[in-house]
């Protein structure tokens, strides 16, 4: 960042002489201060979970969710800024529902992906706004098996077979390539999925949080959803024993 | 009118073009069609009649009222011959659009669910009842009727046209679900030649395709090549 305040990062239509956006990086930056979100596609459907970091114990719970649902078949897990997330997923819910009114059909997620990123990258060309300070994971159930697509504040999208976005991004995915996704089903991801919320979760820096956990799959017959309260708490149980685990082994290499 | 050889001014019956009646100018040119189409195992067969006609004349003897719109995907059309041949163009155009922006070959449905929202949109100008039928990986051979004001239907076989009026016994008394190629062709083919014996504004030959995941395969059957039936009355 040794080119910040250089007069080249107060527009989003202004390159900078070495060829960068400054504006989309602070965007960028500004989704790593969030909570992490990771997202992954095994053979029957999708898990979403996400660490949700709760800034005061005055908050009422499970307000200011961070996995919403965008179509019937179509969740949405974000990292970021929870305004610019909220702004998105309803275009993303437009765009859907104008899918489905026009075709008949529920919109393919690499369709919906593509119009979302467009519509994002279309906020990183012009001077009059702000590019999204939030990286959405878009997962589905289609016909022909699970999806899942990551779009970022430059408007880019990848297909996943795991993803992780915000503070522990980089822990995570360690975590996530540990797994062989391919051959697991969302009822054993779920598991998983929740203990590298646990894992990357940073107790000394940031204290209290909620997590968060949706699937879609087989298992739902196609349909997005919080985990049922009994899966969850299966769910965080393994993780915390997980977590203990590894705690008492790090003693004893001590 | 009565004296219509005095008249100096308008139109008479008589002077206005030698060959070609006031009434004849001003209806419409009108495919008064039989058309139709069914699934059939791995694939979908349509078929139609030939005669396009301006009021009593018969304005073309081999027209083709089945029109491509993608390499698996035809509808037939009836009504006006113009306002179809204007929408299949608009569908082509826009099924085109659909193909570029997701990379592969649009469904059936897709198809079908253009027509609709065209002709419904513009029900009180056009008249137009289409087929939609087509082959794609996704769900196989399937028919969608569209009728006139613009509602949609996905159906197992389908008539429409002037001439289907006649032929709805046979086909309901006829149709099979899951026959083969060669039976569904015989079965459209009987249809649809039956349906130009009684109907005054279906006529010449019969044109037939069948649509599967190979591609589409196109047959024309002559005036000598028509199924016969009983012909006396």
């Amino acid at each position: 960042m040794s080119s910040i305040g250089t007069g080249y990062d107060l527009s989003a239509s202004q390159f900078s002489p070495d060829g960068r956006v400054f504006q989309v990086e602070y965007a960028q930056k500004a989704v790593e201060n969030s909570g992490t979100a990771v997202g992954i596609r095994g053979k029957d459907g999708v898990v979403f979970g996400v660490e949700k970091l709760i800034t005061s114990k005055l908050y009422e719970k499970g307000d200011n969710k961070r996995i919403l649902n965008v179509d019937r078949h179509v969740g949405a897990a974000f990292a970021g800024l929870n305004a610019d997330a909220r702004h998105l997923v309803e275009r993303a819910r437009d765009e859907a529902s104008s899918y489905r009114h026009s075709y008949g059909d529920p919109i393919p997620l690499r369709h919906l992906t593509e119009r979302v990123a467009g519509y994002v990258h279309a906020h990183t060309l012009y001077s009059s706004v702000r590019p999204f300070g939030v990286s959405m994971i878009l997962g589905s159930m289609e016909q022909d098996g699970p999806q899942m697509y990551l779009i970022d504040p430059s408007g880019v999208s990848w297909g996943y077979h795991g993803c992780a976005v915000g503070k522990a991004k980089q822990n995570a995915k360690t975590e996530i390539e540990k797994l062989k996704m391919k051959d697991m089903t969302v009822r054993e991801l779920v598991k998983e999925v929740a203990k590298i919320i646990y894992i990357v979760h940073d107790e000394v820096k940031d204290k209290a949080f909620d997590l968060e956990l949706s699937w879609v799959g087989e298992i739902t017959g196609g349909k997005h959803e919080l985990v049922p309260p009994e899966v969850f708490v299966e769910a965080e149980k393994y993780a915390k024993e997980a977590l203990e685990e590894s705690d008492d082994s790090d003693e004893e290499d001590l | 009118m009565a004296t219509s050889g005095m008249m100096t001014s308008g139109f008479s019956p008589v002077m206005a073009n030698p060959g070609m009646s006031f009434q004849e100018r001003s209806v419409e040119v009108s495919t008064g069609t039989t058309i139709m189409a069914t699934e059939f195992d791995g694939g979908v067969i349509i078929g139609a009649d030939s005669r396009t006609t301006t009021g009593a004349y018969i304005a073309n003897r081999v027209t083709d009222k089945l029109t491509k719109v993608t390499d698996y995907i035809y509808c037939c059309r009836s009504g006006s011959a113009a306002d179809t041949q204007a929408i299949a163009d608009i569908v082509k155009y826009h099924i085109n659009f659909q193909r570029m922006e997701m990379g592969e070959e649009p469904l059936v449905k897709t198809v079908a669910y253009i027509f609709k929202q065209l002709c419904y949109d513009y029900r009180d100008q056009l008249t137009a009842g289409i087929i939609v039928a087509g082959w794609d990986k996704r769900d196989g051979g399937q028919v969608y009727s569209i009728p006139i004001s613009g509602m949609v239907q996905r159906m197992p076989f389908c008539t429409g046209g002037s001439g289907s009026t006649y032929i709805y016994g046979f086909v309901d008394s006829q149709f099979k679900p899951n026959q083969s190629k060669e039976d569904s062709l015989q079965f459209v083919s009987k249809a649809v030649s039956l349906a130009i014996n009684r109907d005054g504004s279906s006529g010449g030959i019969i044109r037939l395709a069948a649509i599967s995941k190979d591609g589409v395969e196109r047959f024309t059957l002559t005036g000598d090549q028509l199924p016969k039936f009983y012909e006396d009355s």
